[in-house]
């Protein structure tokens, strides 16, 4: 059982979080997850904690994820060599989606970048922490340092109750909308709060050091709203709004274009390039890509599993799923992967191949559960994704 | 009632003169998960002691339920196709998933009996 501590020692060492005796304390049901040991799930169980982060709100331990600090506010014209967003146009609290591509466009990582008063600061994957680090401290150079926050912790709280459960301890998390963010006090305790997350529900995550982070869990955990989830809902979330998982849905082998991810690419990145795989990513853009991602929607019961492959009404491989489990939203299978173009319309009957036998399905819109981000009203009316 | 016995696949099996009813273990249970979805074979298919019989699905992943012991399937539980949580809260008796009208029933020798499981079980913690 206790996995950590028998690892002890090796080269491939289990990390702890911060939060790490609270989750025992709680009943997590601990596994190692990207070199670190997370709660899969808790008693209440995946469906029950998925539908507490719907109705009310969830607090996850994602303290996991590598927090990094770029220290000069000039870092971010250095890092735009590296990702195709539009960064120089942020302002200090507001943050973007985007992801580190390589030269053939494939992604190496996705991630998130604030920009700060005094700098910037990135939420990077926990499995491509190292590389990303080492990628950073290559492209940049000595003058642009970048310093990963080992002593930091990342919780998520998410759902419609968010923002009324941690207004109580720090009442300006109020004044932030969807993807922005701010240093403020909780419950006392210096943190950096953001509107964001990875569930398609409103919701913010709050990075704070490592010794406080225990605490501020007890005091939200306090509240009658919250209850914790663990690695399994987080997937079971994410994968229901449509976002994608790195080393499953997007990876070296994927373009951010195929990926669905066109949106955040800046305008005047797509006029200038100027990061890595911006000639595939141009052509792209222009020609289209010979496959895309969709969401895929099994007709049966049967959950069409990462790797499931995909046929056309012939049985002629269009393509394969890359995330599939059960949407307890929906109280259905949902999946998604990469179809031909030609058949990436939603709406398209396909096949899948579960278990050797074929089963009906159907492309579909996603995300497959509505985004409910509270966004500015000018950016509701573009209809932003 | 009899006894249940138990496989090391942690399964259940209660035998009722050639007829043995097959389910999984609480213990299975509780280390999957919120079960969604349970594929049944047919009706009639003979299945060898080690075949795979079954497929539960949880939200995490799908798992092969194993014949525990060889046979022909004559019955299987409709009722996990409309309600699969039913293994979650009674994995021991409405949460059954079929049943075998037994071959060889020398097979029975190789099960385990309730306090074996439990000692088998403790020693995975």
């Amino acid at each position: 059982m206790d996995q950590a501590r028998r690892d002890r020692g090796t080269s491939d060492e289990i990390l702890r979080t911060p939060l790490h005796a609270l989750h025992i304390e709680l009943g997590g049901k601990m596994v190692a997850f990207a070199g670190h040991e997370l709660p899969v799930r808790y008693p209440a169980g995946i469906i029950a904690e998925h539908r507490h982060a719907r109705s009310e709100a969830a607090l996850f331990d994602v303290s996991h994820m590598g927090q990094i600090a770029l220290g000069t506010a000039s870092a971010g014209e250095e890092l735009e060599r590296l990702v195709p967003a539009d960064l120089t146009e942020l302002r200090p609290g507001e943050m973007r989606y985007t992801m580190f591509t390589d030269e053939a466009a494939g992604i190496l990582d996705d991630l998130i970048v604030v920009r700060l008063e005094e700098g910037w600061m990135l939420v990077v994957n926990a499995a491509c922490k190292k590389a990303d680090l080492a990628h950073l401290t290559r492209a940049l150079g000595p003058g642009c340092p970048a310093r990963a926050l080992e002593s930091r912790a990342l919780i998520a709280l998410q759902g419609p109750s968010a923002e009324a459960v941690l207004a109580r301890h720090a009442p300006d998390c109020s004044g932030l909308v969807f993807m922005r963010a701010a240093p403020m006090k909780v419950a006392g305790i210096d943190a950096l709060v953001s509107r964001s997350g990875y569930t398609g529900e409103d919701g913010f995550e709050i990075s704070l050091a490592a010794s406080e982070a225990e605490a501020l869990a007890r005091r939200l955990l306090d509240e009658p709203e919250v209850a914790p989830a663990g690695l399994g809902a987080r997937d079971s979330l994410r994968l229901e709004a449509g976002l994608c998982l790195h080393g499953h849905d997007i990876d070296l082998s994927t373009t951010p274009i195929e990926a669905g991810l066109a949106w955040t690419i800046g305008k005047r990145r797509r006029r200038e390039g100027g990061f890595p795989g911006w000639p595939v990513i141009r052509r792209q853009l222009e020609e289209g890509a010979a496959r895309r991602r969709v969401g895929v929607r099994p007709l049966g019961a049967a959950p069409a599993r990462e790797g499931t492959e995909v046929q056309d009404l012939e049985g002629v491989p269009i393509g394969r799923i890359t995330s599939g489990g059960f949407g307890p939203t929906l109280a259905a299978p949902v999946a998604m992967g990469y179809v031909a173009s030609a058949q990436a319309r939603p709406g398209t009957p396909v096949r899948l191949i579960i278990r050797g036998k074929a089963r009906e399905a159907e492309v579909v819109r996603l995300p497959f559960v509505p985004h409910r981000y509270r966004k500015p009203e000018s950016e509701r009316r573009k209809g932003m994704p | 009632m009899n006894a249940l016995k138990y496989t090391k696949d942690h399964e259940w099996v209660r035998i009722e003169g050639d007829v043995a009813t097959i389910g999984i273990s609480d213990y299975a249970q509780d280390q999957l998960g919120d079960v969604v979805h349970v594929e049944l074979p047919e009706g009639g298919k003979a299945v060898a002691r080690g075949d795979e019989a079954a497929v539960i699905e949880s939200v995490k992943a799908a798992s092969e339920i194993y014949a525990p012991l060889s046979g022909e399937v004559i019955e299987v539980n409709g009722a996990l196709a409309d309600d699969p949580s039913i293994v979650n809260s009674s994995p021991l008796d409405e949460g059954w998933f079929l049943k075998l009208r037994l071959s060889d029933p020398g097979e029975l020798d190789g099960l385990l009996d309730e306090a074996a499981y439990e000692d088998f079980i403790a020693g995975l913690e």
